[in-house]
């Protein structure tokens, strides 16, 4: 097992005389093989090996000589360090600590093992794209919130979803009573689509859609507005979420059971390879993982997982990987470890360089390439002295630059109590344009390569993950793991017992278990009124109305007729949709061919 | 104080999918002595109510981040009232506005725990404020 504990105590209090006793930290397995291997490359060693001796002695001296008399006096603040995810935290790195580091670890700049980064130039050539998640209300108060905020700077869009939406049901189902509009847009058919994004040309934007379940319906909604506008799918850029997987284990809204899941994942995937090539058709998403109580570790193992799982998918489908796999695209969290944040996302691009070019076979470069977008971490967001969330926010954003994310959603102050208030979101984006235009940090390409805490911590990130990883391949891959729970069940545990540690006071949240105020901050909190369930019921009553039902039926009956066989869904739902059949529509559909999945009660 | 332990449903009413907390929740009263059920996800009120009959409990703590909970959460109340059940306790707890609580508290939901809430917190408010029903 990998460490799992979020703070010192016990693991690394067992790890940490590895430190004080003179012997170096090693720098994990990855390293420790590296010297050059029978039949293998030669390795390009980065460090003297008389010099990182000589090194060595030295450290050790000064750890006799200069460091122990000083915690003899003065005992540290506690008895060993270790990062959120229970890697054991050295005193000091040194180049001995490095001693077997190699180049081809890190590679260089928008080369293999894109250690350092996917493109050569990084932030020097373009800016991470400042993608502010937004979705609330109705159609027409989120089209009037994407307007605002490309007027204020945002770069790209990104839509969430009412959760009547993402569960595949109408506004009008049972099942929304409460939910219409209230934790994202509510859209039932191609008429809300058309008003959600009025006035924006397609062509001209990249969009990102998080939803995940009924992807397939919002995905054809948004190439039949495209195809409004006069724009062809292949000219539409953007991502949809489409994580099935991620959904059994952490986010949770799901329609039919894994396998059918996956089965849908895979027809879009194969459909925009061919279809759209600007598309990225699944976001392979490690926040939610997070946010739902995982380690930077199980975060980076799991989402990896996922991703070989559809890789594995694709391929059985008979797809070749240098076809699909560069429209692959990753989503992580960033939490509060600033440097563990920063080295997963390092150890997520040499992971992935790997796996696909030594486990896939894949050929071209942007096939190996870990592209990914980035959200600061809502979970460490507290309800308790709101405006020190800006702060934390500020450093996570921080740390997903300096891992060298694509894109970036911050977080706002207020997201502990409602959806965000446009003042508060407007600071958020202005967080990352004081990161992007003041700070300096957009400079230089991985600013931290090269750090020997950073590139230990990038190490052992890899290593834990990989052990996950494996784990997991011999359960019989993720799909079987996930029918098993058991990351699930990782997660719970995790989740568990960082509230421990918060309630115990082993682990400090300013505002929360330290420094509380008695006054109350008051922030201005957004409302979404039931009118907007009523005015959506009325729209889709309308539609429904006024379209061709024999159209609608004959549609829907290619979709079931699809989904029961192996033709591809993406051709007939994108029929249904043009027909506006709904998205519950079609999601009953799915239900009706396939089951709706349910999960148990354990906890 | 009854003779047996308290019992407790803990419950997801809506579509969010959002469960870390329900189910810390759970345990953190599990690991206090109480019995304790989770219903698990996207439950309707009519689900929760006939769950919190059938299983005799004592209260039904409410987790909701969806923002549903004007609707949902009276709705449970309501439910329980119309199947003899009142007196079983409704509390709750999820991304819930401060403005929402005085009204939710006049609608019957004994209290609401927002974001920070120590689980230590509600243990203690579950062993002062229910009891055990006959």
């Amino acid at each position: 097992m990998p460490s799992q504990r979020r703070r010192p105590s016990r693991r690394a209090a067992k790890d940490a005389p590895r430190h004080v006793s003179g012997r170096t930290a090693r720098a994990g397995a990855k390293a420790k093989s590296a010297p050059p291997r029978p039949g293998g490359a030669a390795k390009t060693r980065l460090y003297d090996a008389t010099a990182v001796r000589k090194l060595a002695r030295e450290v050790a001296r000064w750890e006799a000589s200069t460091l122990a008399p000083v915690t003899a006096k003065t005992p540290l603040r506690q008895p060993a360090f270790a990062t959120d995810s229970g890697v054991a935290i050295p005193p000091v790195l040194t180049a001995a600590d490095r001693r077997s580091e190699v180049q081809e670890q890190l590679g260089l700049p928008g080369e293999f093992p894109f250690t350092r980064g996917v493109q050569p130039t990084m932030y020097r050539g373009r800016l991470w794209t400042m993608r502010m998640f937004a979705g609330f209300g109705s159609p027409e108060d989120t089209n009037r919130r994407f307007k605002y905020l490309m007027a204020h700077g945002t770069t790209g869009l990104s839509t969430a979803f009412d959760m009547p939406a993402l569960m595949g049901y109408d506004a009008d189902h049972p099942m929304s009573r409460g939910e219409v509009g209230k934790e994202g847009v509510a859209v039932s058919s191609l008429r809300d689509f058309e008003v959600l994004f009025d006035g924006i040309p397609l062509d001209k934007v990249t969009t990102s859609m998080t939803i995940n379940a009924s992807a397939i319906a919002a995905l054809c909604m948004y190439v039949a507005v495209g195809e409004q506008q006069g724009i062809p799918m292949a000219q539409l850029g953007g991502t949809i979420q489409n994580d099935m997987l991620k959904e059994y284990i952490a986010q949770k809204e799901w329609i039919v059971p894994p396998r059918p899941a996956v089965r849908i994942v895979v027809d879009m995937i194969e459909y925009c390879s061919q279809h759209m090539p600007r598309w990225h058709a699944v976001s392979i998403s490690g926040y939610h993982i997070r946010e739902a109580g995982a380690t930077a570790v199980q975060e980076l193992a799991f989402t990896l997982a996922d991703g070989i799982g559809y890789v594995e998918e694709c391929v059985k489908r008979g797809l070749a990987v240098d076809d699909f796999a560069p429209r692959l695209s990753f989503f992580w969290d960033v939490h509060n470890d600033f440097f563990e944040e920063v080295a997963k996302f390092r150890a997520a691009r040499r992971i992935w360089a790997r796996v696909m070019r030594e486990r896939f076979g894949a050929r071209d470069p942007r096939s190996l390439q870990l592209r990914t977008h980035a959200q600061t971490a809502g979970v460490s967001l507290t309800a308790q002295q709101p405006y020190n969330n800006v702060v934390r926010t500020a450093l996570q954003a921080l740390a997903a630059v300096l891992g060298g994310t694509q894109s970036l959603h911050t977080n706002s102050l207020d997201e502990t109590y409602a959806l965000p208030t446009e003042d508060a979101v407007t600071l958020a984006l202005r967080t990352q344009q004081i990161i992007a235009h003041e700070s300096g940090v957009d400079r230089v390409v991985d600013p931290l390569g090269g750090s020997y805490y950073v590139e230990y911590l990038t190490d052992e990130m890899e290593r834990r993950a990989v052990d996950y990883i494996r784990r997991i391949d011999e359960m019989g891959g993720i799909i079987r793991a996930v029918e098993e729970g058991y990351p699930q069940k990782e997660i719970g545990e995790s989740a568990y017992r960082f509230q421990r540690e918060v309630e115990e006071g082993e682990r400090l949240i300013v505002g929360v278990n330290v420094f509380q105020s008695e006054q109350q901050a008051s922030v201005e909190i957004l409302k979404i009124g039931d009118q907007v369930a009523e005015s959506q019921i009325a729209r889709l009553r309308q539609v429904k109305a006024e379209r061709d039902a024999r159209a609608v039926k004959r549609t829907l009956a290619k979709v079931e007729a699809a989904a029961r066989g192996t033709e591809n869904l993406m051709p007939p739902v994108l029929e249904a949709v043009k027909a506006y059949a709904t998205l519950g529509e079609i999601s009953d559909v799915f239900r009706k061919v396939w089951g709706q999945y349910r999960e148990g009660g354990a906890f | 104080m009854a003779d047996h332990p308290l019992r407790i449903l803990v419950a997801k009413p809506g579509l969010d999918g959002h469960d870390r907390g329900a189910k810390i929740i759970a345990r953190a009263l599990r690991d206090a002595g109480m019995e304790v059920i989770y219903t698990g996800l996207h439950q309707t009120p009519e689900m929760i109510a006939s769950a919190a009959v059938q299983e005799d409990v004592d209260a039904v703590g409410l987790s909701i981040m969806s923002g549903a909970h004007m609707t949902l959460f009276p709705a449970v109340i309501d439910l329980l009232r119309e199947k003899g059940a009142g007196d079983i306790g409704v509390f709750g707890g999820g991304i819930i506005p401060d403005d929402d609580i005085p009204r939710l508290k006049k609608l019957g939901v004994a209290e609401i725990f927002t974001p920070g809430s120590s689980t230590q917190d509600i243990v203690q408010w579950i062993r002062g404020h229910i009891q055990a029903r006959p």
